[in-house]
């Protein structure tokens, strides 16, 4: 499976102007570190609801985006709960669909 | 569309999810205001001015179930329309969200023609209702009006203790008669704006309005603590403002005014009488008939303001009342005792 669906992001460039979505992506980017960080947070401290919610919220950016694998590993961890994958399963991915997602940016 | 433009609230605990619907909103010709969790966009709701809220679901401090509840729980935010964004997983938490009164769920990403087509609709059923409490309010009171959302429409009467005020204008007959018809329209008006004021700065609300004359309710269709008093005191209140007109007649050389209140205080049954099309807030009973009878009766003592024993049990302290003694009514089989306010 690719990292990433090029055809999400080229058609959020397409409705919503190149320099939207660019800022749009940038501002995933940026703020990607601190919902892992939240989904590490609550796995350690036990927190199911505040797991399952961080999970949600990766997910839907990373559906957004197009970064599709990321999305169905977000959605495995939302639906299963904790049981379901590491954390550091996520994190990995995240990084991966992070590179994939820059060159967009960068190309 | 631009403007056609409504004023949308958007929630969301997603930075990412905010600036896309926020942009997406503001491309659609519509003003845009974030807020980050459910309790934050209860608080700007609070505040007023929205048309429609774009919810999340899954957010910290207060979820979108929460927000829903919490607009339907309260009577100033229940029209909002609320359309549910989200990608909750489950065709059962979509089904709650409408039955918590979401207008519609829109998964995410938020299609933007299907947003488009929501907000329109969804905005023009808003200033529809928007439309009708406006007509409610001209041609009921605010009170009825609230009796109307909190209660629904039924035709029928509920029993309650209420206190029932007529007011009219001595001698309007002749007094219209010496001046053209738009003269007497206007100084109706005048006396209208001045008699609602007092009423409505009691608690009481007019209930019908005949030529001249208008009867008021105070403690119905909203309960009051003491309707006697606040009757009494809107009485009061009228006849300074009739001072204060006169004052002005005076300076323009016209006829001064002079009214006459009558209070009766009790039992009525009050309720919308007519029919299913065309019906009114109204009270019976005999103690609508007593406040009509003492109105009269003020022309005939010379006095101002005539109340029944009902009424002056309610004022303690600082009213000058003065016994006038039992009075035989026309359709009450017993002498009524009749008491005159200054």
């Amino acid at each position: 499976m690719s990292v990433i669906d090029k055809a999400a992001y080229a058609e959020l460039r397409e409705t919503m102007g190149e320099d939207f979505a660019a800022e749009l992506l940038e501002t995933f980017l940026a703020e990607a570190p601190g919902m892992l960080d939240d989904l590490r947070q609550a796995a350690a401290a036990g927190d199911t609801e505040g797991f399952r919610r961080a999970a949600h919220s990766i997910k839907s950016n990373a559906s957004l985006f197009g970064a599709t694998a990321l999305a169905d590993l977000a959605r495995t961890i939302e639906l299963g709960g904790a049981g379901a994958a590491a954390p550091d399963d996520l994190c990995a991915e995240c990084a991966r669909a992070a590179a994939a997602l820059r060159s967009l940016l960068d190309g | 569309m631009a403007d056609a433009g409504g004023r949308i609230l958007i929630a969301d605990d997603n930075k990412v999810n905010r600036l896309l619907l926020a942009r997406s909103v503001e491309m659609l010709g519509h003003g845009v205001a974030l807020a980050e969790n459910g309790r934050a966009a209860m608080e700007r709701l609070a505040g007023g001015g929205f048309d429609l809220l774009l919810l999340d679901i899954e957010m910290p401090e207060m979820d979108g179930f929460a927000v829903l509840a919490a607009i339907d729980a309260d009577p100033d935010l229940r029209g909002l329309p609320v359309i549910v964004t989200s990608s909750v997983e489950g065709l059962d938490n979509i089904v709650r969200c409408i039955e918590l009164g979401a207008e519609d769920y829109l998964p995410k990403p938020v299609n933007r023609v299907l947003l488009q087509a929501r907000l329109t609709s969804c905005l023009e059923k808003k200033r529809l209702r928007d439309e009708q409490k406006a007509l409610l309010s001209r041609f009921a009171t605010s009170e009825v009006a609230r009796d109307l959302r909190d209660q629904g429409f039924a035709i029928g009467g509920r029993r309650l203790r209420a206190s029932v005020l007529f007011c009219d204008i001595r001698g309007f007959t002749a007094l219209s008669e010496d001046q053209p018809p738009e003269a007497t329209i206007e100084l109706l008006n005048a006396y209208y704006a001045l008699m609602f004021d007092a009423i409505g700065g009691h608690g009481g609300i007019v209930s019908l309005m005949i030529g001249d004359g208008l009867m008021a309710l105070f403690g119905a269709p909203q309960p009051l603590d003491n309707p006697a008093r606040q009757a009494v005191d809107a009485a009061r209140e009228m006849l300074e403002m009739i001072d204060g007109l006169n004052a002005e007649r005076r300076a323009a050389e016209a006829p001064a005014l002079r009214i006459g209140v009558g209070v009766a205080t009790g039992e009525v049954v009050a309720g919308y009488a007519g029919t299913q099309d065309r019906a009114c807030y109204t009270c019976i009973g005999a103690t609508v008939n007593l406040a009509a009878r003492l109105e009269s009766h003020t022309k005939s003592v010379g006095c101002d303001i005539l109340i029944d024993a009902g009424t002056r049990a309610g004022l303690t302290g600082a009213y000058d009342v003065a016994p006038l003694g039992a009075v035989e009514f026309k359709g009450f089989s017993a002498p009524t005792c009749v008491y005159s306010v200054h």
